[in-house]
């Protein structure tokens, strides 16, 4: 790993130093700006949610403390729920896609059997690089029938591909895939950085051993890799929870496909951009910050455990 | 298209280091295999083709887009007068978001970078009160989703006023948990406490000595700090678009957002030709900006993948 090894002569690894008296408070100092706007920008906006979804703005009456009648409202509401269930059937099928494919491609990257290695694993890198907003403008207009792929092919092949933008039912793989495609490479990478601290030894013993290529994956790659694909389905799950600028971006051209609560981060935009409803857009906000953090707990907890057997 | 013409020799260059940690057991002598890289360019066409098809199209003009091959050039070149349409536009709003994006990118990243290179230093290499706590705090807070935090934030700072200004954008930029982790990391490994014993017995200041002497020895890792908050700011969208409705402080995401949807409603005005040219012109500078530095890139991968 080339960033903790930058240092050059091997020392112990003491990490902290005695401190004397004086300097007690010194740490302080250092840590103290990150503190400061640490507290301004994450700690202070979830107080004020909170305090926001405590709290109902009604016609009559005002502003008025209504207690958990917001939570018990997002708790049964039915928008809610339907976007919840639709970014987890995205999560379930687009995320073990993804991380196959990309560790498919670290494996053979780091196979040494590809002709122009170096060349495979930027260009499939580079997606990444594509902030989502160009990503999802781009496989919008080529899903279109006007001037992209989608005409072409259907000229081309006299087929009648369906217009994915339309329909209710290709949307969603259609995200999916503007998704991948920007992930993928970057899953690939992670991956790929696990697999190149592999200590040479072990492929030496398994040289010996005459061991197969798909030995070698199965019992040296794979095993090392595991951290790194933890890491990944962690991010990728947090990631999935968030959807929101494919969607949002594409919502002018598949408007009906698409609607104002496809994704509980769309849901609560909307909620608090078109509806002014600021306290129960701040509930939603919560309750899926709440629903995320425990889906990528327990998912850790699994994994560790596992990895531990 | 320039940035992929660049692509091999650069990856060359920064794919020798890597090689050297399996000395004795030299991959390259492996037989390549014509299948596997058959099977590979179809990922890699996957990953260009949607790259490839914006460059065509931003050449063409916009009568163009609709009558010819989506997949090749047709008809007039018209990808330098595109550009010139695209930055002239409206005033020149696209600059006006270019500049925006860069001072967006340059304090946000730039403060994030450094904020974390700090205390990521300060919790190495100092013993205090509280520290473990700020650990587990700052640790708990990189699992929240910080888009989550976007629409709180805006209720919160549409109740200070700092909705529709710059820093509505650049102070939620300022804080990276991964920056700090990984400087965190970083900070113990690479700098010596035999050396700053001896600075401390030479009687210099805390804050001499971390500018002085540390803050050298951390570079490698603050550039790819830097990288990452640069690329997460470039292309950040769903915050600016929640905290900005002035289209004179729209970063280029948002921007590009805006002139797609105008050309996309009934009665709007149709530039998709300025949409793709300024799609294109948006990713070629990030792009380079990777290609030029992915050795930090891998370093910054490799940190948050082994290192749990």
């Amino acid at each position: 790993m080339t960033v903790l090894s930058a240092g050059s002569p091997p020392r112990s690894r003491g990490t902290e130093l005695k401190p004397r008296h004086r300097r007690k408070w010194t740490g302080w100092g250092f840590v103290g700006p990150f503190a400061v706007v640490f507290l301004f920008v994450l700690v202070a906006p979830i107080a004020y949610a909170i305090y926001l979804s405590l709290f109902q703005d009604k016609l009559i009456g005002g502003n008025k403390f209504a207690g958990l009648a917001n939570y018990t409202q997002a708790l049964t509401d039915p928008q809610f729920w339907t976007g919840f269930g639709r970014v987890s059937l995205f999560l379930v099928v687009q995320v073990p896609v993804m991380l196959l494919l990309a560790l498919g491609a670290s494996l053979a990257i780091d196979s040494a059997r590809l002709h122009w290695t170096p060349l495979y694993r930027l260009s499939i890198f580079l997606p990444y690089a594509v902030p989502s907003v160009v990503g999802a403008l781009m496989w919008g207009f080529l899903y279109g029938t006007q001037f992209g792929l989608v005409g072409d092919l259907d000229s081309w092949f006299h087929t009648n591909l369906p217009n994915v933008l339309q329909s209710t039912t290709w949307i969603l793989p259609a995200i999916g895939n503007i998704v991948t495609w920007e992930f993928v490479g970057y899953n690939m990478l992670i991956f790929y950085s696990a697999l190149q601290v592999i200590p040479g030894e072990l492929y030496e013993a398994a040289e010996l051993d005459n061991a197969s290529a798909w030995r070698i994956i199965w019992h040296i790659k794979l095993p090392a890799l595991r951290p790194a694909i933890l890491i990944a389905t962690v991010f990728s799950i947090i990631g999935s929870f968030q959807l929101f600028a494919e969607p949002s971006v594409l919502y002018p051209i598949a408007t009906n496909a698409i609607g104002s609560a496809f994704t509980p981060n769309l849901y609560a935009y909307n909620l608090a951009f078109n509806a002014q409803e600021y306290n129960y857009s701040a509930t939603i906000a919560i309750v899926m910050g709440v629903l995320t953090v425990i889906v990528a707990y327990v998912v850790q907890r699994v994994g560790q455990r596992n990895q531990g057997a | 298209m320039a940035v992929t013409e660049r692509a091999p020799s650069a990856a060359r260059r920064s794919a020798r280091p890597a090689r050297n940690s399996r000395k004795a057991w030299n991959p390259n002598k492996r037989r390549k295999s014509p299948m596997l890289t058959a099977v590979m360019t179809l990922g890699l066409i996957y990953a260009l083709l949607p790259l490839f098809w914006l460059l065509v199209n931003a050449s063409k003009t916009q009568g163009n887009l609709f009558s010819t091959n989506a997949l090749w050039f047709g008809g007039h070149f018209a990808l330098f007068d595109n550009i010139k349409a695209t930055l002239t536009y409206g005033d020149g709003q696209f600059l006006r978001w270019f500049g925006n994006t860069l001072l967006y990118v340059v304090v946000g990243a730039g403060g994030a970078t450094f904020l974390s290179t700090v205390a990521g230093y300060g919790l190495a290499k100092f013993d205090f009160p509280g520290k473990r706590g700020v650990l587990a705090v700052v640790l708990g807070a990189a699992a929240i989703p910080s888009t989550i935090l976007v629409v709180p934030t805006f209720l919160m700072f549409s109740k200070i006023g700092l909705v529709n200004t710059p820093w509505a954008i650049i102070i939620p930029s300022l804080i990276n948990p991964f920056g700090l982790y990984l400087m965190w990391i970083f900070s113990r490994d690479a700098i010596p406490k035999e050396l700053l014993e001896a600075a401390r017995v030479d009687g210099a200041k805390e804050w001499r000595i971390f500018f002085s002497i540390s803050l050298r020895l951390l570079r490698p890792g603050m550039i790819t700090v830097l990288l990452f908050a640069v690329v997460a700011t470039w292309n950040n969208y769903f915050l600016p678009l929640i905290m900005l409705n002035k289209p004179s402080l729209y970063p280029l995401t948002v921007g590009l957002y805006q002139w797609n949807a105008l050309s996309q409603t009934a009665g709007g005005t149709p530039i998709f030709n300025l949409v793709l040219t300024g799609s294109l012109l948006t990713v070629v500078p990030i792009m380079i900006v990777f290609l030029v530095m992915q050795r930090y890139w891998q370093s910054g991968l490799a940190a948050g993948s082994v290192k749990q």
